[in-house]
């Protein structure tokens, strides 16, 4: 993974497979208006993977559009990070998996759109203000669950114990990419732990940190995500609405 | 408990435009305020209908019921020296 393409590859893939994972909630959501809020996350992740994808299909030069990298690769060829792929568990899993997660995008998209590839620093200045948008939504679930009931803290607590090993690997250095995410960790602890102190939740310990995900060593969920996202398009290839 | 006793309703008000006034669009349910207006920044302004949104609690909402409607709005109805142009101007008024 050196690249432009890889890179490209990388981020298209968390966006989509983040999508793919909250589009699940469409019409299980908690109540109706959180069912919205989520497909409108689900959305805007949809839209930085397709603006991705398509780049990195330009950068590889092999004729391979979004649909060709979306629907036509295997799980060993994803480079998306194991925390977007977990599976959704309760709302307080998706709660902390969209806080981490935005958390990292955030700052990731705002240094993009300050380099020096064109087509980059335009994705990152239009995501950019939707992950502002997804940090804040999440932060202010993980606060009211957190500092809610005792049931609702003891399942906050335990989603953010759950999955937050999957954080560390979101910023593993990627040298001579256009942003090396590891220069991303300190406004990603910054925003996260006030938000859990506010939340009067504990931040867990660093310890385990499973990788792999950017190499395409995926946990077993992703090929499960994966067979449901392409069967349509494998079993009626070029299928239209 | 139901879902209304954690999550009131509120009434949404947006702002098309500067200079233009809110204008009431719908209500939704939400436990607070901060997550109303969440709801209501993706519930009723997905296609850019405003620049600014006011989430109301509706139980602070005091309404006209449609029972006093009589007594509130009909008098208003023979009272035609309430409009201005009731009133002839007299000559040789300037400026009005």
């Amino acid at each position: 993974m050196t690249g432009p393409f890889d890179f490209a590859l990388a981020l298209g893939d968390d966006a989509l497979v983040a999508a793919q994972r909250l589009g699940e909630w469409t019409s299980r959501g908690p109540e109706m208006e959180e069912d919205v809020a989520l497909a409108n996350i689900a959305l805007d992740q949809l839209g930085a993977a397709r603006l991705l994808l398509t780049y990195a299909g330009e950068l590889e030069g092999a004729g391979r559009d979004e649909d060709a990298l979306a629907y036509l690769r295997g799980d060993r060829e994803f480079r998306n990070c194991l925390l977007v792929e977990l599976p959704n568990g309760d709302f307080a899993v998706t709660m902390a998996k969209l806080l981490l997660l935005s958390a990292y995008q955030l700052p990731l998209y705002a240094a993009l759109a300050g380099c020096a590839d064109e087509r980059l620093a335009a994705i990152g200045a239009k995501a950019r203000k939707e992950s502002a948008y997804h940090r804040d939504h999440a932060a202010l679930w993980v606060r009211r669950l957190g500092d809610g009931t005792a049931e609702s803290h003891r399942r906050m607590q335990a989603a953010v114990d759950q999955v937050w090993p999957y954080a560390h690997e979101l910023f593993a250095p990627w040298p001579g990419a256009p942003v090396d995410p590891a220069t991303l960790r300190g406004d990603f602890d910054a925003y996260v732990g006030p938000v859990l102190a506010e939340a009067t939740l504990t931040r867990p310990a660093d310890g385990w940190a499973p990788a792999g995900g950017r190499d395409g060593l995926h946990t077993e969920h992703l090929s499960y995500l994966l067979a449901e996202m392409q069967v349509l398009h494998r079993a009626h290839p070029g299928a239209k609405w | 408990m139901s879902a209304t006793d954690n999550t009131p309703l509120w009434e949404v008000f947006v702002r098309a435009r500067r200079g233009l006034s809110h204008t009431h669009v719908g209500s939704l349910h939400a436990p607070d305020a901060e997550l109303a207006l969440h709801n209501a920044r993706d519930l009723y302004t997905r296609r850019q209908e405003g620049v600014s949104i006011w989430v109301v609690p509706a139980a602070a909402i005091t309404a006209s019921s449609p029972d006093e409607k009589d007594a509130f709005f009909d008098p208003a109805a023979d009272k035609v020296y309430r409009h201005p142009t009731f009133y002839e101007v007299p000559d040789g008024v300037a400026h009005l």
